[in-house]
């Protein structure tokens, strides 16, 4: 397995798509969680203030967006991982050198999990640097959430973008492709959540109730938990974090067994 | 034990019988040419013979393991396919981390397929033929002993043919087993000691490729070739002798060529041509997979 990990972190490390989805999400994250705020902070209908960008915040201001639009882009690297491989028809390729379905497929698991990793990383290392010129050209004191607290933070990011990440995996060895998973995950993540919370959860109780073990909502629970702003799409506190974060950890798992069974199952064709 | 064996090897999709109880034998040391037209399961049985596709029923047997255990065997199936974003040699490289075989190995195929020179540029900017070879050196990586390409000259100007020729029997030289399928017949003729040919999803024949074709015919060009026709059914008897147009087709040895020529001249029939006909791999294939 250690063999197949090292060759699919090589090929996302090499792929340049990848790299692009990591700006974008800095870009996003940087953007709505500081620029934004900071600019508008005077405004008539600001309600965060500039305090909401210091670095007390920092937990809550990174991993806010995972739930939705940074989500989406988790999503989006999980179907490249898997799904390149059919368009490119790159499986027969690989598996002709003798790794087992399994290997590849948990080594193609563990390059992702570590990609998704240097993703919350840079998020959470982009937000320290922005926050921190805020609160210095504010001349505001700088607090700094505790070792353990950024621990929890990252260690929850993660959580939240892997699972994101599983689903674009499970959608690619499912749909056999790229662009039918991401069209159809993006659809759930960006648009479905939000008519079920939005629309269908205040008119009809068992929606609400079901809502509860969907993925969105207790991501957005499990981050509203460690401080992050409920002004941000996909996020607000509907169950425990402890509720959370297990029911978030596993649709990871379901998704990703899944997606190893169908692979090992299904012609290569 | 065979390097490839399979017993009644099908695959059916829904209603469509896609390989029909196939049983074939590839001796060690051989190059195997599998035949077959379009769609007639050639590479469904290849891609069964290397567990990418599991078998309807049947059974398949690669250096006497399970299909999918493939630690010495190296395969092109279906046109290559590599990471576009990568160079060639790092797709190659990759490939290599897959199978834990050290990175100087890569450097051996890509000069055994003539492409150590454009190694470092991006697959995506490769020609087709370029492709192609970066594919055989991909089924080289391990060294195998048992090498199943799948049309491995599509793509291949005439010098990349005979080069890829030249490298299959240096190959099988060498004591490797290879497997080809290929559509180019010639190709197969040259190079291969034993054929398989399918059709409609059942292996109709399995020969040498000199069996396959049979002995050598005499070509006979006469006028009038009624009465050739006739003096040489006197001569040989009926089934030795076939009308082909303005000729006739004997089933004599050429050794006998003088003989036939003076007993038709001495019929009074003229004779204009003379000469070995030998039969064709295509013949053969064209009358078994009743094309044409």
């Amino acid at each position: 397995m250690w063999a197949s990990t090292l060759a699919e972190l090589t090929k996302l490390v090499r792929r340049p798509a990848n790299w692009l989805l990591l700006a974008v999400a800095l870009a996003l994250s940087l953007t709505f969680t500081y620029l934004v705020p900071y600019a508008g902070a005077d405004g008539p209908t600001a309600d965060r203030g500039v305090a909401s960008t210091f670095p007390d915040h920092l937990v809550g201001n990174s991993i806010g967006g995972w739930p939705v639009f940074a989500g989406a882009i988790a999503l989006i690297l999980g179907v490249l991982a898997a799904g390149g491989e059919y368009g490119w028809g790159t499986w027969k390729t690989v598996l002709t050198q003798g790794p087992s379905r399994l290997s590849v497929y948990t080594g193609k698991l563990a390059a992702i999990g570590l990609a998704i990793l240097v993703m919350v990383v840079t998020l959470f290392a982009a937000g320290a640097v922005t926050s921190a010129t805020i609160a210095a050209a504010e001349g505001a004191a700088m607090r700094w959430p505790s070792a353990g607290d950024l621990a929890v933070g990252v260690g929850a990011g993660w959580l939240i973008a892997m699972m994101w990440a599983m689903l674009g995996v499970v959608l690619a060895v499912g749909l056999r492709g790229v662009a039918m998973p991401i069209g159809l995950g993006l659809v759930w993540l960006m648009a479905v959540q939000n008519l079920l919370t939005a629309v269908a959860a205040p008119l009809l109780d068992w929606v609400a109730e079901a809502q509860k073990g969907l993925p969105g909502p207790n991501a957005g629970s499990l981050v509203a938990a460690l401080g992050s702003s409920p002004q941000t799409p996909g996020v607000a506190e509907l169950v425990g974090s402890g509720q959370a974060a297990a029911v978030v950890a596993a649709y990871l798992v379901v998704f990703g067994l899944f997606g190893g069974l169908m692979l090992r199952r299904r012609d290569i064709l | 034990m065979f390097p490839v064996e399979t017993r009644e090897l099908t695959k059916r999709y829904g209603e469509h019988l896609a390989v029909d109880r196939v049983s074939l034998t590839v001796k060690s040391g051989e190059i195997y040419g599998f035949l077959g037209p379009n769609g007639a399961g050639k590479t469904t049985t290849l891609r069964m013979l290397l567990g990418l596709i599991r078998p309807t029923s049947g059974t398949v047997r690669m250096l006497g393991q399970a299909p999918g255990r493939l630690g010495e065997i190296g395969a092109l199936i279906e046109g290559p396919a590599f990471y576009p974003y990568l160079s060639g040699r790092e797709n190659l490289r990759v490939l290599a981390r897959y199978a834990g075989i050290p990175a100087r190995r890569v450097e051996i195929v890509l000069e055994m397929v003539d492409l150590a020179e454009r190694g470092k540029d991006r697959y995506g900017t490769y020609s087709l033929g370029m492709k192609q070879r970066l594919g055989v050196a991909a089924a080289l990586l391990k060294d195998p002993r048992l090498l199943i390409l799948d049309e491995p000259t599509n793509g291949l100007d005439p010098a990349g043919m005979a080069d890829m020729r030249a490298l299959i029997r240096r190959l099988g030289a060498a004591g490797s087993t290879v497997v080809i399928s290929s559509h180019l017949l010639g190709e197969v003729q040259q190079i291969c000691d034993r054929v398989g040919v399918i059709s409609q999803g059942r292996l109709t024949i399995e020969s040498t490729a000199a069996d396959l074709r049979g002995g050598a015919r005499l070509r006979v060009v006469a006028d009038p070739i009624d009465a050739a026709a006739a003096r040489a059914r006197a001569l040989l008897g009926e089934d030795r002798v076939r009308v082909d147009g303005a000729g006739l087709d004997l089933d004599v040895p050429h050794d006998r060529a003088a003989w036939i020529n003076a007993e038709l001249v001495d019929a009074g029939i003229a004779v204009s041509e003379l000469g070995v006909r030998e039969r064709e791999l295509e013949d053969v294939f064209l009358e078994m997979t009743h094309v044409g």
